[in-house]
């Protein structure tokens, strides 16, 4: 199935509310995720495991240092998601 | 110092095909005191490690980390936290999750969770220190080794203030069984609370214990600078090495008592002031009676007037952290003039030459008094620490 760009907010926000401790009203599309969301280099690996896992899509470590916001990962995973 | 044991049944299938099914686990799970961004990224050991140091800088009086808040300069902070395994936990948790859930769902958090250094690296950031940030690693004398190094990091000007400990979290299967296997560890499942029996005849090995005890060393020219209250003076350290076999003690306490003259030979400690030794006495057959031996070679008959503690009775052996925990009572013990006691010594051994607090708690004299700390660790190593009151 594919996600809503809504759906894929909320489940990032969930995803980063568990690894950051970010309230997930904090995590918006135009949200940095070291700058804004205490999420540093090793966290984003987490980040980026769990959104795989949860959202049925690979993103492969060379495309990683291109999600710098929430909004670059919810497009990225729209575009790639099975 | 109510003389309670905090030894308890290890609950759980993981647990329940192992010859030892008992520990000191810690009343508290320091994963639930930590917030849970925090705690999901530190070892149990640098989770212990963090809220012992937490408290200790608090209590230090200190009420930010170093920098222009707390008028202290970085530069001038160290930390000293020793383990003797390290994130072993950890280590063992993730091959779990390599061997059941596939090389992408290994922890990017494992390497630093993982490293001995952690805990002592991670009390660093929390509290800012950037004169040197150290581990010694030295087993079960880890976290006494941690408190001299850290001693003697004030003495030689590389710091003002140290934070320093020793930290431990084994309690898994894995290191059970491996201590275990060393026929080392007390095999008393049917009775949690007596099964650390240092000195009493029944003894049968150690109890595993956890958690982590750090102090705040700081040299008396700061202490005083800042009207900190002081808790007492730590005179330094001896040291030895037994070089005698990887795990056995050594059966005359011939390095212990090398370590000890050591500690009489570079400090201004005498024996006559000595009121109070918290033993490393692990419960162990030989250990136990080496030590005494050791005690007995080095101070003669001042150790008729040394009031000797094993801790272990109650807390079970905490490996790296014992060195800790064991300095914290050590130093309390000074500060409040009140020995611990030593629980579960029904029946005295006999080759036990020397005066045990048994049951209860005894009072220390007034006036001038020190106090020793023994530990030891596989490999040989032996650490004693002095403290005088203030």
């Amino acid at each position: 199935m594919a996600f809503t760009q809504e759906q894929l907010v909320e489940g990032l926000a969930e995803i980063v509310n568990e690894i950051a401790g970010i309230p997930v009203e904090d995590v918006k599309l135009d949200k940095s995720f070291t700058d804004d969301l205490d999420v540093d280099s090793l966290s984003m690996v987490e980040v980026v495991v769990a959104a795989e896992e949860r959202f049925d899509v690979k993103i492969p470590d060379e495309d990683v240092k291109n999600l710098k916001t929430v909004g670059d990962a919810v497009d990225y995973i729209l575009k790639h998601q099975a | 110092m109510a003389g309670r044991s905090g030894v308890k049944p290890l609950e759980g299938e993981r647990f329940a095909e192992l010859p030892v099914r008992i520990a000191a686990l810690a009343a508290v799970d320091p994963g639930d005191v930590l917030p849970r961004p925090l705690a999901r990224r530190l070892d149990r050991s640098a989770q212990f490690a963090l809220i012992a140091a937490r408290e200790a800088w608090a209590d230090a009086g200190y009420t930010a980390p170093a920098g222009e808040d707390s008028g202290l300069a970085p530069e001038r902070l160290g930390t000293v936290i020793a383990s003797g395994i390290g994130g072993v936990t950890t280590l063992l948790d993730q091959y779990d999750v390599l061997k059941e859930k596939g090389v992408r769902r290994v922890s990017p958090h494992t390497v630093p969770m993982l490293m001995p250094n952690g805990p002592s690296a991670n009390v660093g950031l929390e509290v800012n220190a950037r004169a040197g940030v150290h581990t010694p690693v030295s087993a079960c004398a880890s976290g006494a080794e941690a408190i001299g190094y850290a001693v003697e990091m004030i003495r030689t000007g590389r710091a003002d203030v140290v934070v320093a400990g020793g930290t431990e979290a084994a309690i898994h299967p894995l290191p059970i069984a491996a201590f275990a296997n060393m026929m080392a560890m007390s095999k008393n499942n049917e009775s949690p609370t007596t099964a650390s029996r240092p000195y009493d005849t029944g003894r049968d090995g150690f109890v595993l214990g956890e958690g982590a005890g750090v102090v705040i060393l700081e040299s008396e020219e700061h202490a005083k600078a800042r009207g900190a209250r002081i808790y007492c003076e730590a005179l330094g350290q001896g040291l030895s090495a037994d070089s005698h076999h990887i795990a056995q003690p050594e059966p005359s306490g011939r390095g212990i008592a090398a370590a000890l003259q050591h500690l009489l030979d570079s400090t201004d400690l005498k024996p006559s002031e000595i009121v109070h030794l918290n033993a490393h006495a692990t419960s162990t057959p030989q250990g136990d009676v080496a030590e005494i031996k050791a005690l007995r070679k080095v101070l003669g008959e001042d150790l008729d007037h040394v009031a000797v503690s094993a801790t272990k009775s109650m807390t079970g052996h905490l490996l790296g952290g014992a060195g800790g925990i064991e300095t914290v009572a050590t130093v309390l013990a000074l500060h409040h003039r009140l020995a611990p006691p030593t629980i579960n010594v029904d029946e005295l051994d006999p080759e036990v030459d020397a005066d045990i607090v048994r049951g209860e708690p005894r009072p220390l004299p007034q006036g001038t008094i020190a106090a020793v700390n023994n530990s030891f660790g596989f490999g040989g190593h032996n650490v004693v620490l002095a403290f005088r009151s203030v």
